[in-house]
């Protein structure tokens, strides 16, 4: 049974007043939450078995090796990856991203193409534009149209042999669409390309099955999912992540070290270079835990039944326009008021109370295509209720009212 | 007037107000009202990026006083930037220099002169010392 208030009790930070005002907490798709049961998992670790991982023979290092560990396999489970070693902890979706990028630079010819989307958050083509830099290769683009969801002709008319890599994010930050991932892999893998999908965006709000996907590469940060920061995983086929090169060099990537040559160690730490975020990593597990325990279905419908709310509340309000009208899409509405700027509607939102996200959400090629300076984002997350939502309409109007 | 005096002024204008929303409404007509730049100086040169809304600055000397113009399209930024300028505009470079923006948080305004908030504002108040320095150079 899904009850939201015995769920928002988990969350001591939605106690808190704003600005005199109750927390409205409606920019989680920039970060969500966390919940007490994480909270717990990080001060039990500082508390108790703080210790370096991977090569201390004392207690506490086998302690702290071991949840590390388990949260590895812990996040094999939720993702479905075949083995644990195909599961590589990174610092978030961005470190995974470059160093799949960074691997392919060796792989790549001059020539080669690269495939990305016209969705994709900065930190998704920034990578891609320095590996083309070095590589030689040449980015491509699948275009949007003006329901904000990738125009998928186009995208068969891109793919050929040439096509080595192919980037699209699982679901965008700026507008919530659903991209049709399973197709996309299918269609590149007829042409041989390789995928890599990032699930920044997907993971609060869905469980990726990576062998159903039969995806190759796929990326994830623990703070959009009730998580700390600083703290990701990328998971590789185990074909691929053999064939590319470390990312960085350090302690734990390295099997063995004269000066005449170092062989580097087995998947995963071949990848894993230096102490990692180990209380990170933990809590990472803790949080995958406690978002199975609650059920990503229920997760999945109730936030549902929260965007179809706000949707239509929002639209009840004149001049307001959505972007992003895919029937493809998770709780993220982007909006503008006519003829207002979002920074001045987030501003007064904040006042009241109210955390949105405005500007361009480090997606501004969207925003180019849209012809606006940004939007205002709210993104609702399982522990939102309806009442958030009226308190967002009447703030919306009165920031209306304010502005006009 | 010297740029403390109506420092002081602000300061006073701004404790009559009982709220934020008082204040704020306040600064939104000031920056629905002003007409603050000639629009043959919303150029590329004068734009300052903040990542959320865009400010455009001119600078002009006259009788050995700077005088500035500048603009935003966020109409709370344009509040803002109409309080900066009464402040620190057709004033001598020398005073432009030495000024303080402590009065920003008597008013209650810190918030959007935070570097995290990127509305160009704080960008905007070097620029305006930039060009003050600029001009007392061309002074001495």
């Amino acid at each position: 049974m899904f009850n939201v208030e015995t769920i928002r009790k988990d969350f001591p930070i939605l106690q808190r007043k704003v600005n005199g005002k109750p927390l409205v907490y409606f920019d989680n798709a920039a970060t969500s939450q966390t919940p007490q049961q994480v909270i717990d998992a990080i001060v039990e670790y500082y508390s108790y078995y703080n210790a370096n991982i991977h090569r201390g023979v004392h207690t506490l290092s086998q302690e702290a090796t071991d949840k590390y560990e388990q949260a590895r396999l812990k996040i094999q489970k939720h993702f479905n990856a075949k083995a644990s070693h195909e599961i590589i902890m990174t610092s978030g979706t961005t470190h995974g991203i470059n160093l799949v990028a960074n691997g392919f630079a060796s792989l790549l010819e001059k020539g080669d193409e690269i495939i990305v989307s016209a969705l994709e958050h900065h930190s998704n083509i920034v990578p891609w534009q320095m590996l083309c830099e070095r590589s030689g290769a040449i980015l491509k683009v699948i275009p949007m149209n003006d329901e904000g969801a990738l125009v998928m002709s186009a995208y068969a008319d891109l793919l050929s042999e040439k096509t080595k890599l192919v980037f699209v994010n699982h679901i965008s930050n700026a507008l919530g669409t659903i991209n049709p991932i399973e197709e996309i892999i299918q269609q590149a893998h007829a042409v041989g390309a390789a995928v890599l999908i990032d699930g920044a965006q997907a993971c609060p709000h869905v469980k990726p099955d990576v062998q159903a996907l039969d995806v190759d590469f796929y990326v994830a940060s623990a703070h959009k999912m009730c998580g700390p920061t600083g703290v990701g995983m990328l998971y590789g086929k185990e074909e691929w992540l053999k064939k590319l090169p470390p990312y960085q060099g350090g302690g734990e990537m390295i099997a063995e070290v004269t000066f005449e040559k170092t062989t580097y160690a087995d998947l995963p730490h071949k990848f894993e270079a230096g102490t990692p975020n180990i209380c990170g990593g933990i809590a990472f597990g803790a949080a995958i835990d406690y978002m199975n325990a609650i059920g990503f279905d229920k997760i999945a419908t109730y936030e549902h039944e929260l965007l179809d709310y706000a949707t239509a509340q929002l639209l009840n309000i004149p001049g307001l326009k959505i972007y992003g009208t895919s029937k493809q899409k998770t709780s993220v509405i982007s909006f503008n008021l006519a003829g207002i700027h979002p920074y001045d509607v987030g501003t007064l939102l904040d006042k009241m109370g109210i955390a949105v996200r405005t500007g361009h959400h480090c997606a501004q090629p969207i925003m180019d295509y849209f012809k606006i300076p940004g939007t205002i984002r709210a993104s609702f997350a399982f522990y939102n209720t309806r009442d958030e939502i009226d308190a967002l309409v009447t703030a919306v109007q009165k920031a209306q009212l304010m502005l006009s | 007037m010297t740029i403390k005096s109506i420092q002081e002024d602000l300061i006073d204008e701004f404790s009559m107000f009982e709220d934020w929303e008082e204040r704020y409404q306040y600064m939104i007509d000031l920056g629905k009202t002003l007409p603050l730049i000639d629009e043959q100086y919303k150029t590329q040169d004068n734009i300052i990026k903040g990542c959320q809304s865009k400010v455009w600055v001119h600078a002009e000397m006259e009788d050995d006083k700077v005088v500035f113009t500048a603009d935003s399209d966020a109409i709370i930024t344009k509040g803002i930037i109409a309080i900066l300028i009464r402040v620190f505009s057709n004033q001598h470079p020398k005073d432009i220099i030495e000024a303080d923006t402590d009065f920003i948080d008597a008013i209650g305004l810190k918030e959007h002169l935070s570097p995290t908030r990127a509305n160009g504002l704080v960008s905007m108040i070097k620029q305006l010392k930039m060009y003050a320095i600029a001009y007392q150079t061309q002074l001495n």
